[in-house]
């Protein structure tokens, strides 16, 4: 079942890759708005909750992947980060990377 | 009136647009401006409408709503427990034209989906290549006798929609003498934010706590069981409010008297001194009036899970509470869905295929004290003939805490920042 959610995945993001180079696919920026509900409008918090804007790519994926492992404490992360592939972490990792 | 040569062209070029429109969804048709409507500007509609225009700068963007002021439901118990005022769950919608959104205030009236236009109370006809409904709830009054009669005197509130029966409700508990009883009621699933009453009667307990300790709490509950975070909530209830809270579930209410201020259940008749009766619900009027509130029961929309639109009307989409799903009712799983419908929409729209493998998830806070909170926390994943699928690793916490709480705090204003600004 995740194996083929994968390489649906991977088939999709390419197809859309391949439709607007360089831009972020419509999957990833979907995936990542999500994450703007509670880490603020365009990654950017208001309150105690870490900002993502313009985090450094390799930490957002160190600690998404440490979250799913359970090696980083965390109060809800753990939950989030465990619903992700790893190839969702790395898009959205490039993607808040490039957020000022 | 005579056409000159130009005006002749202009209008050729009205037909020729109009005529694009009709088959909108097809490659080539993006030549026309394509022009999405967005009914209720709540957490789904607002965040729908300010990401299509993000998402689809081409489209353009209508937002209807009747209200002049976004008034949040989440944190809407910390005010009736003193915790937070009506001004700060209060929040204004002038940051979304901004983003290009065109914001009337209005009520929709009527929705001709084979015309694609809406109608409104103030007398605007508006076409539409995409409608978005984002309604809420409609709450079912007519389900608890005497309720609209009790309501109507002021007897009663049910303040699940947040707003002057929110205030009232605090107002009511103000006045309350200490030795008093607040009773409340919890609908049967499925009703808007499924842990809601539970943090409420935290909130009260907190209330009571502080100013009134002698006073009591009766929660009636139409389920058979605390429907979520039952761990966060009865830790909560034995260590803070121990013999405050007597909670009956299997008891839905059947009747309300404002003159004995009684709730009548199957089993029990309880008399109190304030009376929260929350009754159930369905998906808004505004779905009706489309043709979409189309589940066997005639109560909440069916929808296509990739795109939000609905299974039976065409070009129309249902997101939010309304959506018949195993997806929680929430606020924040309504600015998701509101995300995963403008993606969609916008590649409906420029003729490209809907990501076919989307992805929501929920966070979801409650205060269970002045100073703590719990969380329950879901990704949920799209999968062809299943739905949105729950992802193993999510769940709730058993033990609120004071991290949680100004997590909690903080989601609020980020989330109603999302929305709005």
């Amino acid at each position: 079942m995740y194996k083929k959610t994968t390489l649906a995945l991977a088939g999709f993001v390419g197809l859309a890759l391949s439709g607007i180079a360089g831009a972020a696919d419509i999957h990833t920026k979907s995936i990542s708005s999500t994450c703007m509900s509670c880490h603020g409008p365009g990654g950017k918090s208001l309150g105690t909750i870490p900002s993502l804007a313009g985090l450094d790519k390799d930490y957002f994926v160190k600690s998404m992947k440490d979250f799913k492992a359970g090696t980083r404490a965390a109060t809800i992360m753990k939950r989030h980060a465990a619903g992700y592939t790893d190839a969702e972490i790395e898009a959205m990792a490039a993607y808040f990377a490039s957020l000022k | 009136m005579t056409l000159n040569r130009r005006g002749f062209l202009k209008i050729s070029g009205a037909g020729a647009a109009a005529a694009l429109t009709g088959c909108a969804t097809q490659p080539g048709a993006s030549a026309a401006r394509a022009r999405v409507v967005v009914v209720g500007a709540g957490f789904g509609g607002a965040t729908c409408a300010k990401y299509l225009r993000q998402w689809g700068p081409n489209i353009d963007v209508t937002l209807i709503e009747p209200n002049d002021k976004f008034v949040s439901c989440p944190i809407s118990n910390w005010v009736i427990g003193g915790l937070r005022s009506m001004d700060d769950i209060t929040h204004g919608y002038d940051k979304l034209p901004r983003h290009g959104i065109k914001m009337v205030k209005d009520t929709v009236v009527a929705i001709d989906p084979a015309k694609r236009t809406i109608k409104t109370r103030g007398g605007a006809s508006i076409g539409y290549d995409r409608l978005v409904l984002a309604p809420g709830i409609e709450i079912l009054t007519d389900t608890v006798k005497g309720f609209k009669e009790a309501e109507a005197a002021g007897k009663v509130v049910h303040a699940w929609k947040a707003g002057a029966q929110t205030a009232q409700l605090r107002k009511q508990l103000e006045a309350m003498p200490d030795g008093g009883t607040f009773v409340m009621s919890v609908p049967t699933a499925p009703y808007r934010c499924p842990p809601g009453p539970y943090e409420r009667a935290c909130m009260v307990a907190h209330y009571f706590k502080q100013a009134k300790p002698r006073s009591k709490i009766t929660l009636l509950d139409g389920n058979p069981d605390i429907a979520s975070k039952k761990a966060l909530f009865m830790d909560a209830w034995n260590t803070f409010y121990p013999g405050m809270i007597d909670y009956r579930p299997n008891n839905a209410p059947l009747a309300v008297d404002g003159g004995t201020m009684t709730v009548t259940t199957e089993f029990d008749a309880v008399k109190g001194d304030v009376l929260n009766v929350v009754p159930k619900q369905r998906a808004g009027e505004l779905c009706a009036l489309a043709g979409a509130r189309n589940d066997s029961a005639g109560n909440w929309c069916t929808v296509n899970f990739a795109t939000f639109e609905s299974t039976t009307v065409p070009n129309v989409h249902i997101i939010g509470d309304s959506v018949l799903s195993s997806l929680p009712k929430s606020g924040h799983m309504a600015t998701n869905m509101a995300k995963v419908c403008a993606a969609a929409i916008v590649e409906l729209l420029a003729g490209r295929q809907p990501d076919p493998i989307p992805v929501v998830a929920n966070t979801c806070y409650s205060a269970t004290s002045g100073t703590t909170s719990g969380y329950v926390a879901n990704v949920y994943r799209f999968e062809a003939g299943k739905g949105y699928v729950n992802q193993p690793e999510g769940g709730a916490t058993g033990k609120g805490d004071e991290l949680n709480f100004s997590y909690n705090a903080s989601w609020a204003k980020n989330i109603w920042a999302e929305v709005l600004s």
